[in-house]
């Protein structure tokens, strides 16, 4: 099996701000890894930096053995949190899912019959066939989150980086997403993926990764949830009401 | 009425006018879908504004205007790129200092001279009658050029100017792209410098996709309305600046305005839309 994303001792920094310290990840092809952790806990930035979108202040980020940076066009699909785009910008959702095709594309290349393929397979895989034509500035929440996926999926890429897709989207939504992503993880893709949820971790991840800066446990989702990790750092910032670096130390797994 | 239509063209300097008029009419407006879509009209109005240092630079050392206006412009706008990327001041705060401070700069060096034959208010406001042989090569040239790299870039440029972000994780050189779109821009604001002037070029890179802008939302479309409204604008302005005696750039972008407060209230009358 192939190694699809490692990090040696990764650690991130914002000006003065350490993100991220010392984190150390394995992602196997046909595996799906989920990172939990709270608010401001790093795990959109260590997805961004798996990305190749942040550069790490020490330690090593690998996606298929190379720099994020260095792969081919079309190898990381990345799906963010909010999408920070123009929602007047003049695209439908077929435009959108289209521009997945792009990375793949040469210049002045025709859109051929088999990218026109891709992403109707693509719409239709995220079930916003019927949506096509819609300006996006007239999605719900939920759509818009699968019209990017969709544009992902239609980039056919090698690593999918999803960060908390489920967020803000029904539960109808939430279960759909998971069949497919499963399905994507069955075939193979290795998936990693930011989570709120909890109770739904068994059946998305094949492995969990609590993050809080450090990684404070790894492994089997439902062990992973029984050994109070994650519980501890809930717990604390309750009593607190905000969130201090010491809570790794008080942590079985730190 | 043929007769009225053809009268302007028995003057060679109005051939030559018209087929500045068309090629600046319809480059301005498709680099401006870009312009609008991306908020660059301040970035496009500073490089008009800073290439003045650089015509008066290229006549203090006896070169052709072009040369010292593209020069600065394709320099200032690569700054602006590198500014944007690493300078934690306000991108138009920084394009405000540098633009003016660039302008005041040419005027200094301007009015320093004992003598001078620069045509001020011909780069200030346009003179597309002045148009020469030579600078008709040079638009045609420059314009294809832009043109060019425009269709090369086409898909990358649209994913960037939509979600750099994501374009960026999914391998399309994004840095790169954003430094050559506003080459491209700077070549554009030298190409329109004679036609339009440096005041009124920021209107042709704006209004004819704004008013796109209004009428569909669809990339391509809009691609397409901005450049048929920038170039018909520039042809039918040039015809009216002819007529009425006035001036042809500040004619020009008269229309366009017009057209586009036009298209503003039939879209609200009548929820049109292409």
């Amino acid at each position: 099996m192939t190694v699809a994303v490692r990090t040696h001792d990764l650690s991130v920094r914002y000006d003065r701000v350490l993100a991220l310290d010392a984190v150390n990840l394995t992602l196997d092809e046909g595996q799906a890894l989920g990172i939990v952790g709270p608010n401001g806990s790093g795990k959109s930035t260590l997805l961004k930096a798996i990305a190749g979108l942040i550069a790490p202040a020490s330690g090593t980020v690998a996606v298929f053995g190379g720099a994020p940076r260095k792969q081919p066009p079309g190898t990381i699909a990345y799906v963010p949190q909010v999408e920070a785009v123009d929602w007047s910008f003049p695209a439908n959702v077929y435009d959108v899912v289209a521009m997945g095709r792009f990375p793949r594309m040469h210049a002045l290349a025709p859109f051929s019959k088999h990218d026109r393929e891709v992403v109707d397979a693509s719409l239709d895989a995220l079930r916003i066939g019927d949506l096509r034509a819609r300006h996006i500035s007239q999605l719900s929440g939920g759509q818009q989150q699968r019209a990017f996926i969709a544009r992902a999926i239609a980039q056919e890429p090698r690593l999918l980086l999803l960060d908390e897709p489920t967020t803000g989207v029904d539960a109808a939504t939430e279960e759909a997403l998971r069949e497919f992503v499963r399905g994507l993880v069955g075939r193979g893709m290795p998936v990693l993926m930011t989570t709120h949820d909890l109770d739904r971790a068994a059946e998305w991840f094949d492995r969990l990764m609590v993050v809080d800066r450090r990684v404070l446990a790894e492994g089997d989702p439902a062990a992973v949830l029984d050994s109070g990790a994650y519980a501890g750092i809930r717990e604390h910032v309750h009593t607190h009401g905000h969130l201090r670096v010491d809570v790794a130390e008080e942590s079985p797994h730190a | 009425m043929l007769d009225a239509l053809l009268a302007p063209f028995q003057y060679e300097f109005m051939q030559r006018a018209f087929v500045a008029a068309i090629v600046v009419g319809t480059l301005c407006s498709t680099i401006g879908t870009y312009v609008v879509l991306r908020k660059l009209a301040f970035i496009g109005d500073g490089i008009a504004h800073a290439s003045f240092a650089g015509i008066v630079v290229a006549y203090l050392r006896g070169l052709d205007y072009y040369v010292g206006a593209a020069i600065v412009a394709v320099l200032t706008a690569l700054g602006i790129g590198f500014v944007t990327r690493r300078a934690k001041v306000s991108l138009d705060t920084a394009i405000g200092v540098l633009f003016t401070g660039a302008f005041a700069f040419g005027v200094f060096l301007m009015s320093r001279l004992p003598t001078y034959n620069i045509d001020l208010q011909g780069f200030l406001f346009g003179n597309i009658l002045a148009v020469s042989r030579g600078d008709i090569v040079l638009i045609v040239v420059l314009a294809a050029l832009v043109f060019l790299v425009l269709a090369i870039i086409y898909r990358p440029l649209l994913y960037t100017s939509f979600d750099p972000v994501v374009a960026e994780a999914s391998g399309i050189p994004v840095a790169l792209i954003d430094y050559v779109l506003l080459v491209l821009l700077a070549l554009t604001v030298v190409i329109s410098l004679e036609a339009v002037g440096i005041v009124l070029v920021a209107a042709l890179l704006v209004t004819p996709a704004a008013t796109a802008y209004q009428l569909t939302r669809r990339f391509r479309r809009m691609l397409a309305l901005s450049a048929g409204i920038g170039a018909v604008c520039a042809v039918s302005g040039l015809y009216a600046s002819y007529y009425l005696h006035a001036a042809s750039g500040a004619t020009i972008v008269l229309l366009v305005t017009f057209v586009f407060f036009v298209a503003m209230i039939s879209k609200r009358l009548f929820r049109f839309s292409v």
